[in-house]
């Protein structure tokens, strides 16, 4: 079905990617030639998610990526992966965030164009891809009931998983300034720190006991 | 108490657990049907004006755009308490109001469309302000509601239900009291519940008198019985509870967009999806009530309560789905936290071009509170009482009656909560640090510390009826068949809990249906803490029931009496001849099961409690205020999983609950109607660095309630928070404030820092 002229709808978000563009490319112009130099350049992105490959073309069919989608969008409408939430759709509450090449990102103030060749960690490549069980962290939060709704929880464990990459075995404060971008309305702060300090701990003792063997 | 038990009252992680740690669990945003439409609402600019014209045609030749509605040919529901609010309407009420209704093949395509949409407008004068409604000249909001005042009425709560409270003689009363205090108070921030999810359906016909529901609710029934009430009993509706975002009771039922979407279904015959954004969350869902109360009160010395005289003004906003319901409610618990003999209590629901406002944690609770507690605690200043020993007197004893929401007398025969409010108080360091009215706890250079304490408590823990069945199947597992949605409080796994100590199964032999109206007998959904007693109740007689079925059967089996046998792990057994027992497929063969039954009927003669203390500390010089500390003490008869309500009393935080008080409002720009800070950034929210320290203090005196003597408290973690802070915040400065929220603005100009700033 041929679909009509779209306006663009996330101005905000258009321009930061421009932003981002004018600033790698040291390039004088107006932002809108810039914008079709960036869209020109490219026909397809090539990225990986949770380990699979993605060549997806750069159009507005159903299936392609169109310049305006989202990184939140293109997850859960083009590729079905639904784990990641959407929350405020304006990068305030933390529920898209999702791993991009090691780093927490809020998915929905990301672009998917901006997006090649990188690496995208989702909720749905945490689990262990042989025995299908939850990762320590996603176990840690079974444990501790460290949510109560549980539509932030992805978002958070994300944030979580990202920070005990770097820091395994982070202090309070750490951990509370990791997820200080995360809105839980249900109140399941206390429980989500307990989960996070459990999984580092027992993560913290398997690396001691595979250090001393 | 829990040793007896083999899980309640231990902690179990929650069933659906696993699935919403993976992002596996289903949520409405996530379910997509073949075929589905997404629906759209184009929405007002003004907040109160007719529609002159509106132009449709460009919007219905975009590509892909399947419908478009306006008031012209939309179907004629109407929703509301009494149905006065449109599916459109030629008039709209508030900024925000829906116009016109889009179905379209994408998301995208419909929102563009909206914009295609031309409207033109006649506007008229807005009010907002719940006194200013019912002055003679004021805007009339609807031809229908004369002075914008709404009936009393609530016919889910049957032919009487309490629209007030008149008892005793409040002349004399006042006349008995060695002083009279008047004073009005008023909780009128407007602050959203908001849950992280907006609400949302999917809407599909099967034919032209049978309709299915997706929603994000708590509970699927709610939108079987209020949508057949509103659209025609003739109407067969399917409603399925899908995996639920938290929901506050902001998300019970939604007409409004079951309405968009099942019209544009309708049109269309196809499935439409409508799923707010969050910008329509904040402007045009649902907030809390507005509430201010006139009061005067009848005071003795010692802290008894002779008298209370008090117009209690509810501004619910462009209409009412159930602010009566919150009313009613409201009134029941002024009397059980007042034991006062002469009474004349009268609310007001007033319409007002803001926001519908409704249903929200507390459900009317909160609303009261806020403005009725410090009303009082200014008697408790005069008689110099301290605030703690005025709720043990005067909070609701064995024995002691009150008129309920149905309007009928009722004499509570639970436990006695002095014992928790002592607890409270001794855990908190109370008799330490409350130096009196108007004293901080303790001052160091420019802060200055203060305490509060608030109090609250409902007897809607036995509300309304349940029914349920539990199947026991050869296999040794059980299936629980009760509609119970899960937004968040781990009710469908804490039944399964009772199901398994019941049956001395393993718990993840316990199972529960899917939230869906078609496959499940009556439920009236989770509300008013009910989860526990009456929920539990159905389904602790339907698993008895089975239970009993099944060792009848075992009995004549084993050749004994059915006194004699026991069941556990799916074998049954003569008792003590545990090593001679037989499965239960051997009892009841393969192609058998054994299902049980029951039924709950509401019971109002019991309430759970909730106080809670707060420590404050007060910048003089920047007027902030931080949260230090807080303890909730509570009796709930048993705990039936730890875990699960420490995390539902944590939640007084959140749902436009304790931090109503310091910085959670809707702002309305007057000029435009539009509440300015509706986006997750202006409208504020306590974050993980901003966390008090949090001591629940909760006691286990078992309740009369059922078998496993608890009741549920999740309705009234928020209510008693704002008040106790606003005392914690006077004390603490010396000056007595008012206005929540406690912004740092009104704590300077309250110290006479700054000028300036009222409106």
């Amino acid at each position: 079905m041929k679909k009509g002229k779209r306006k663009d709808k996330s101005r905000m978000e258009f321009l930061n990617t421009v932003g981002i563009e004018r600033a790698s490319l040291k390039r004088e112009g107006t932002l809108v030639k810039l914008s079709e130099n960036f869209v020109n350049v490219k026909d397809k992105i090539v990225f990986t998610v949770n380990g699979t490959q993605y060549k997806l073309k750069i159009g507005d069919q159903p299936g392609e990526i169109d310049t305006s989608d989202t990184l939140a969008y293109t997850l859960r409408e083009t590729l079905s992966l639904t784990g990641t939430k959407i929350g405020c759709d304006h990068g305030a509450c933390g529920a898209c965030t999702v791993i991009i090449d090691g780093k927490p990102v809020l998915s929905c103030l990301t672009l998917t164009v901006e997006c090649d060749k990188k690496s995208i960690t989702t909720i749905e490549g945490l689990e262990d891809k042989e025995t299908g069980r939850p990762d320590p962290l996603q176990q840690a939060f079974i444990d501790n009931s460290g949510f109560q709704c549980g539509f932030c929880t992805p978002g958070i464990i994300m944030s979580a998983k990202a920070l005990l990459s770097k820091n395994p075995s982070p202090a309070e404060h750490d951990v509370k300034k990791a997820l200080s971008g995360h809105y839980c309305r249900c109140i399941s702060h206390y429980h989500v720190i307990e989960s996070v300090k459990d999984a580092a701990e027992k993560e913290g003792t398997i690396c001691l006991k595979s250090t001393d063997s | 108490m829990s040793k007896e038990y083999r899980f309640i009252g231990k902690a179990t992680p929650r069933k659906d657990a696993a699935e919403l740690v993976t992002g596996k669990a289903k949520f409405i945003d996530d379910i997509k049907l073949p075929k589905m439409l997404y629906g759209k609402v184009k929405r007002s600019p003004y907040p109160h004006a007719n529609i002159k014209k509106i132009a449709t045609s460009k919007a219905e030749k975009l590509a892909g755009v399947e419908a478009v509605l306006t008031y012209m040919d939309v179907p004629h529901w109407k929703t509301g308490m009494p149905p006065i609010a449109c599916v459109l309407d030629r008039k709209v009420r508030f900024f925000g109001d829906g116009v016109a209704l889009v179905a379209a093949e994408t998301k995208k395509i419909a929102e563009d469309a909206l914009e295609l949409i031309d409207v033109e407008y006649e506007k008229l004068p807005p009010v907002y302000d719940v006194e200013e409604a019912v002055k003679p000249n004021a805007p009339l909001l609807y031809n229908e509601i004369p002075g914008n005042v709404l009936p009393q009425g609530c016919p889910i709560y049957g032919p009487h239900p309490l629209q007030e409270v008149v008892m005793g003689d409040v002349e004399k009363g006042f006349q008995e009291a060695d002083f009279t205090i008047e004073a009005t108070y008023a909780f009128e921030n407007f602050p959203n519940p908001l849950p992280i999810e907006p609400p949302g359906v999917i809407a599909q016909w099967e034919g032209p008198d049978k309709l299915t529901l997706w929603s994000c609710n708590s509970g699927p029934f709610f939108h079987r019985y209020i949508i057949q009430a509103f659209i025609g009993l003739d109407i067969d509706i399917r409603s399925i509870a899908v995996s639920t975002g938290g929901s506050f009771g902001s998300k019970a039922a939604y007409p409004q967009i079951v309405f968009y979407a099942a019209a544009l279904a309708k049109v269309t015959n196809r499935p439409v999806k409508v799923y707010y954004t969050r910008e329509e969350h904040f402007h045009a869902f649902t907030s809390r009530p507005g509430s201010r109360i006139r009061g005067k009160v009848g005071f003795k010395r010692d802290g008894t309560v002779t008298a209370i005289s008090a117009d209690w003004l509810v501004n619910t906003g462009a209409f009412s789905n159930w602010t009566q319901a919150q009313v009613a409610v409201g009134c029941g618990e002024a009397q059980l936290m007042l034991r006062c003999p002469n009474w004349k209590f009268k609310p007001k629901v007033v319409v007002t071009n803001r926001m519908p406002a409704g249903a929200v944690r507390g459900f009317g609770g909160q609303e009261l509170k806020c403005a009725l507690i410090p009303i009082l605690t200014l008697a408790m200043e005069r008689a110099g009482i301290d605030p703690v020993e005025f709720f043990k007197k005067n909070f609701v004893k064995p024995g002691d009656g009150y008129y309920w929401r149905d309007g009928n007398w009722y004499v509570y025969r639970g436990v006695d909560f002095t014992k928790a409010m002592g607890k409270g108080a001794e855990v908190f360091g109370w008799k330490e640090k409350w130096k009196g009215w108007g004293m901080p706890t303790a001052t160091q250079g420019q802060k200055r510390r203060g305490v509060g304490v608030g109090v609250h408590g409902n007897a809607d823990v036995g509300e309304d009826a349940s029914e349920a069945y539990v199947q026991l199947r050869p296999d040794g597992t059980a299936m629980i068949y009760s509609a119970i949605s899960e937004c968040g409080m781990g009710q469908r796994s804490n039944v399964c809990k009772m199901v398994a100590e019941i049956l001395n199964l393993p718990l993840e032999r316990v199972n529960i249906t899917p939230p869906d109206t078609l496959v499940n007998p009556f439920e009236f959904g989770l509300g008013g803490s009910r989860g526990t007693y009456a929920i539990g109740s159905a389904v602790i007689a339907a698993a008895e029931d089975a239970k009993h079925k099944l060792l009848e059967k075992a009995a004549a089996v084993l050749e004994a009496t059915p006194e004699d046998v026991d069941t556990q792990d799916g074998v049954v057994f003569v008792k003590g001849k545990t090593e001679e027992g037989i499965s239960w497929m051997a009892v009841m063969g393969i192609f058998s099961t054994c299902t049980g039954f029951g039924r709950y009927e509401p019971d109002y003669s019991l309430s759970n409690f909730m106080m809670i203390f707060v420590e404050v500390e007060v910048d003089l010089e920047t007027g902030e205020v931080q949260l230090l500390r807080v303890v909730p003490a509570t009796d709930v008869g048993q705990i039936i999983d730890p875990p699960s309500l420490d995390n539902q009393i944590h939640g007084s935080l959140g749902s436009a609950g304790i931090d109503t008080a310091l910085f959670e409002e809707s702002i309305l720009d007057r000029a435009t109607g539009r509440t300015i800070n509706g986006n997750m950034i202006d409208y504020k929210w306590r974050t993980f660095l901003e966390l008090p320290t949090f001591e629940n203090v909760i006691l286990e005196t078992p309740f009369p309630s059922h078998r496993f003597k608890a009741v549920g408290v999740g309705e009234i973690t928020c209510a008693p928070g704002p008040s106790a802070v606003l005392m914690a915040v006077s004390n603490a400065i010396g000056k007595r404030m008012h206005d929540y929220p406690l912004t740092p603005d009104k704590i300077l100009r309250a110290l006479g820092k700054i000028e300036g700033g009222k409106e």
